[in-house]
């Protein structure tokens, strides 16, 4: 019965006991231990009942903050898995010398580097950036929400359904074996006949959707939900650049889905886009994806700009420096983002003078950065500066971003390009500025918001610890590889023969694990805020005597944001109302309109990762039965009319009434 | 390989240098040994290969590294100066400081942010826009060290390279050999490498002699270049392409002529011939392969395998394009597909859709697949050819010269 061929195949596809890496033991005991986890949290969830308060509460909610909450702690999660990837191709190059092939084959190392750079860009940088936008600007506009409410429940749990995918592949399968933008013929069925690109390329499309769709929810956000008063140069400094950021993804990320689209038609109905004979060209998908991939560091880059020009401002006690050619030089990078992504491929044989062209674009973008990076000098400049801990990633991020702007610029000088290119010099410069600039500004960001998502402060004693290990780790772990790129020593290689090279590989991977330090050090930090919570509580709702409209609320702020909408009348409208004595209104409180939670967002993405878990595994069926669903559950979800409710008014003057007691109780 | 570069060869020989094909003062030069000092202290011990190269175009190349880096350093350590400085000096500690909480803009301050990092924009880029042009990787050398012109007399060393899973061929026309995974040159002869792949993207990269360029199917890049100093030297690929990557290296010695010769008479002696049949079989795909040497090679073979037609009875890339440039052959061409029975060495199965082709060689009398002789030639008749039950159309043919016109064409072929 169990031995037709035909029925099995239809049934399960391409999936067989031999998919599962049963004979690999590091990935056995990998699953082991996440099985184990896994299985300890859904029991507890049990145990404790609170299965209906996570789906009531969170899974279902269209409240942007909680939204904003799930994007961060999907990033920290997936920093976990990035990370443990780090340290595996760290402590492998550190090994495999002198005859040592190391602890990693071939078909592991090369998944591990893969997943590395997919999962640190898809889904650590991207989830921790929207997470913050999310969080974020419309309280500093204003707003009680985004535009779109649903649209952002749906957005996340599409993001979540490319993270789980990517999981997926570690136990199910593999992941691909191609670098991580999967240039063809390599990425090709020719050449990766097995699911890893396809895990790659649904996992990138289904959470695509996610971003792109917020993208355009941030938008409209931005653009129609502002306060009364603000006008578009009375915005703070993070919404301009979150609004710039999401114009870049509304912009490049189609052109991922399609450039994926043509590789997926190319990989399963073998038309030729990208393969070498019939008229295909993998330079044009080399060219596609950087159309898209260029705009994306910038994607990832200017919020953090934002945070630190809002954590320098509030730390020094001061305007920001030059806030019209702030605004100005975002939207030069925005516009110069798109004219520079040939030069990831200089060495593809273009034309002196497309080299040229691209090579001094580049370097046009790095003058409104530098002018950034005057006007945080000059913020500073005349302030009284507070080194609590935002402000020292701050610090941080400016001594080491201008190092990776340097190599970068360098690295955009073509000739000099044809020495470093795909080096592990490239490699530094690149992770000097993701970790120096990105990464760096997403903890700025979460040290200096924490305090108004939770109402408590973070541990600053952990938090310091953590901030060392970092920034020591970072210039330990890369600083080594500017030095290896200059020896020649290019990017992705698993073994090596000349062994004066270890010396700095060892170093490298002791600074990796410092950063490994760091994070356990973040995570403690977490831990040992909520139980101190009490002593590290804020009630003032402005625990850092801050200057935008985010602090005028309380921490954490009601589910409306703000009873009565403020009307502003400067940049720093929080800090313009302080000045002038505002007064928080006690009375005349109205029911407030709201939209309602829904499940329909978390099942449409459940349904589109099935369809695409069906699709890797050629599971037709699957597709077909989840394809049809998502269809009908779409469709039904317009024939919702239950979409908003009032908060009624008697409920608003009591949250009200609470937080007029606690600041009463402040003052005391 | 220990001996794969001087050590610190080219921070001694800095102060005669003399940079004749790009525009830079005295003073940079200048600047840019000051800025190799502390380089050459730190890093004295090390392979700084990428820094203290044995070919000019590498030289000229890291004299652009460097030249850049001390361009932005000009800027780069006054920001980071003022960084700590300003951190340092407005200090929530430090009451003496001035605090103005309302000062936000100074017209003067902004011209000269922007204008600071512009001008040494405007520097670099106008480095930029030589540099790229001097060392295009496409263009033929004019000098062979800093003060020594080329000779016009001097015939470039001609080398075809392919990147093969996961090893280098070298074939050398001109005489006759064929190398796998070792590559030579005579010290101070010009070479001109034409590059292809056969399967997947690689990058051909000799640090101690110049810059990368990729190798691609079906694709051809060139690269010029010129060893100065005898030595073994490393080159690899420097584009992730498979599992087999991390070996994928070779040893590139720059020899004196003698050396060369002899170099070549132990590949003749070496025996064994690389034809179509042969290079099918070395094709496929090893790992760590070791140092091969053919006495004979196919003299048309290169010209095969960037047309991606080794197979026998497979249509060349060329011919095909020049079929096409004609108008196509219409529906008859469709037929021409013969299913896919091989590959290099996985399936290229499809889920969907049709089987996998590839399209049968047209073979004519007086040009037989494979002949050296099988140059494409305009045929004097240019009107498109008619594919079964077509009209002939009615615009009046392009020009035979005008048919790669706006494209680059594959191969010269």
């Amino acid at each position: 019965m169990s031995t037709n061929p035909d029925l099995i195949k239809l049934v399960f596809g391409r999936l067989s006991l031999e998919s599962l890496p049963l004979h690999e033991p590091i990935v056995v005991g990998t699953f082991g231990v996440v099985a184990l986890g896994g299985l300890t949290l859904l029991a507890g969830l049990t145990y404790f009942r609170l299965w209906g308060y996570l789906w009531r509460e969170w899974f279902t909610t269209v409240d942007h903050k909680r939204i904003g909450i799930m994007y961060m702690i999907l990033g920290i999660v997936m920093l976990l898995r990035g990370f443990a990837d780090a340290l595996m191709m760290r402590l492998q190059q550190a090994i495999a010398f002198g005859g040592s092939d190391g602890y990693l084959n071939a078909h592991h190392y090369d998944q591990v580097f893969t997943a590395h750079g997919v999962i640190m860009i898809f889904f650590v940088a991207m989830p921790f950036v929207t997470g913050l936008m999310n969080y974020v600007v419309p309280l500093q506009i204003g707003a009680r929400d985004v535009s779109f409410p649903f649209l952002n429940n749906f957005s996340f749990w599409m993001t979540v359904g490319g993270a789980v995918l990517v999981m997926m592949s570690l136990f199910i399968g593999e992941f691909a074996r191609t670098g991580w933008l999967a240039y063809p013929p390599l990425s090709n069925i020719g050449y990766s006949p097995d699911v890893g690109v396809d895990y790659y390329i649904w996992a990138l499309q289904v959470a695509g959707v996610g971003t792109t769709l917020s993208g355009i929810n941030l938008i409209c956000t931005i653009v129609k939900l502002r306060a009364p008063g603000m006008s578009m140069m009375k915005m703070p400094v993070f919404t301009w650049t979150s609004l710039c950021t999401n114009v870049l993804i509304v912009a490049s990320f189609p052109v991922l889905t399609v450039v994926l689209a043509l590789l997926s038609l190319d990989r399963y109905i073998g038309t030729n886009f990208f393969t070498s004979d019939f008229g295909g060209s993998p330079m044009m998908y080399v060219n596609l994806i950087w159309i898209w991939g260029h705009p994306e560091v910038y994607i990832l880059v200017l919020p953090a700009f934002g945070i630190f020009s809002e954590v320098t401002s509030t730390f020094s006690g001061k305007r920001l420096f030059g806030y019209t050619s702030m605004v100005y030089a975002t939207v030069v990078i925005t516009i110069l983002s798109y004219l520079v992504w040939l030069h990831h491929f200089f060495t593809m044989g273009s034309g002196a003078s497309v080299n040229s062209f691209f090579g001094i674009t580049t370097m046009i973008i790095s003058i409104p950065t530098g002018a950034k990076m005057f006007n945080w000098l000059f913020t500073m400049y005349r302030g009284r500066i507070r080194f609590e801990l935002p402000m020292m990633w701050t610090i941080a991020f400016m001594l080491t971003f201008v190092i990776g702007g340097m190599t970068g610029v360098l690295l955009a000088v073509p000739p000099a390009d044809f020495v470093l290119h795909n080096s592990l010099f490239l490699i530094a410069h690149f992770h000097n500025v993701i970790i120096g600039g990105v990464v760096f500004g997403v903890f700025a960001g979460i040290g200096y918001w924490f305090p108004k998502a939770f109402g408590f402060k973070l541990d600053p004693f952990w938090g310091k610890l953590s901030f060392w290990f970092w920034v020591t780790g970072f210039y330990l772990a890369f600083m080594p590889l500017y030095v290896l790129g200059l020896m020649g020593v290019t990017r992705r290689l698993r073994v090596f023969d000349d062994p004066s090279l270890q010396i700095w590989f060892v170093v490298a991977a002791i600074g990796a694990g410092l950063v490994f330090l760091g994070i356990l050090c973040m995570l403690m930090q977490f831990a040992v805020s909520i139980l101190r919570r009490e002593a590290l509580k804020d009630v003032t709702g402005d625990p850092w005597d801050a200057r935008t409209l985010e602090w005028a609320t309380s921490s954490p702020p009601p589910d409306y944001n703000f009873a009565f909408t403020p009307v502003v009348h400067d940049n720093d409208a929080w800090w313009d109302m302080k000045r002038r004595g505002y007064k928080r209104p006690l009375t005349g409180f109205r029911p407030i309109h709201m939209p309602s939670n829904t499940g329909t967002g978390i099942i449409l993405a459940g349904l589109s990762t099935a369809m695409a878990f069906g699709l890797i595994w050629y599971i037709w069926w699957l597709a077909a039965v989840s394809f049809i669903a998502l269809l009908a559950v779409a469709i039904g979800h317009t024939f919702n009319y239950h979409r908003d409710y009032d908060i009624p008014a008697d409920h608003v003057v009591r949250t009200e009434e609470a937080r007029t007691q606690l600041l009463a109780g402040a003052k005391s | 390989m220990s001996q794969m570069v001087r050590r610190s060869y080219a921070l001694a020989r800095l102060p005669n240098f003399q940079p004749e094909g790009l525009p830079v003062s005295r003073l940079l030069m200048i600047l840019r040994i000051l800025a190799l000092l502390p380089l050459a202290v730190a890093l004295g011990g090390c392979n700084y290969v990428v820094l203290a190269p044995a070919g000019d175009i590498a030289a000229q190349q890291r004299d652009l590294v460097i030249i850049s880096t001390v361009l932005m350093l000009l800027i780069v350590v006054p920001v980071m100066a003022l960084t700590v400085l300003f951190a340092w000096r407005y200090r929530q500690s430090n009451k003496s400081a001035r605090y103005e909480p309302e000062w936000d803009h100074s017209t003067k301050l902004e011209l000269v942010i922007w204008s600071a990092p512009l001008l040494i924009i405007i520097c670099l880029g106008a480095l930029t826009w030589m540099g790229t042009h001097l060392l295009d990787p496409y263009r033929s050398l004019d000098r062979i060290a800093a003060n020594q012109r080329i000779d016009e007399a001097t015939v470039p060393l001609e080398v075809e390279v392919v990147a093969l899973d996961w090893k280098w061929l070298f074939i050398y026309r001109d005489y006759g050999i064929a190398t796998v995974n070792e590559l030579a040159a005579p010290v101070d002869r010009p070479i001109d490498f034409r590059i292809t792949a056969s399967t997947v993207m690689n990058s051909f990269y000799i640090p101690a002699l110049a810059g990368q360029i990729y190798a691609m199917p079906g694709m051809e890049t060139k690269l010029h270049a010129v060893v100065n100093h005898a030595g073994t030297y490393k080159g690899f690929s420097a584009n992730y392409s498979g599992a087999g990557f991390s070996g994928m290296h070779f040893a590139f010695h720059g020899l004196d002529d003698k050396g060369f010769a002899e170099w070549v008479a132990k590949a003749k002696a070496a025996g064994g011939t690389l034809g179509r049949s042969e290079y099918l079989q070395l094709e496929k795909p090893t790992q760590n392969e070791p140092v091969r040497r053919f006495a004979s090679v196919d003299a048309d073979l290169y010209r095969l395998i960037l047309n991606m037609c080794v197979e026998p009875g497979k249509m060349c890339m060329s011919e095909m394009m020049a079929i096409d440039a004609k108008g196509g052959a219409g529906h008859e061409g469709m037929n021409n597909t013969l299913p896919l029975t091989y590959d290099k060495y996985a399936r290229r199965g499809t889920a969907l859709g049709p089987e996998p082709t590839f399209v049968a060689g047209t073979c004519t009398p007086d040009a037989p697949q494979g002949q050296t002789s099988a140059a494409i030639k305009a045929p004097a008749d240019t009107t498109p050819l008619l594919g079964a039950g077509l009209k002939r159309p009615t615009f009046t043919p392009l020009k035979s010269t005008s048919f790669f016109l706006g494209q680059r064409p594959k191969s010269d072929s």
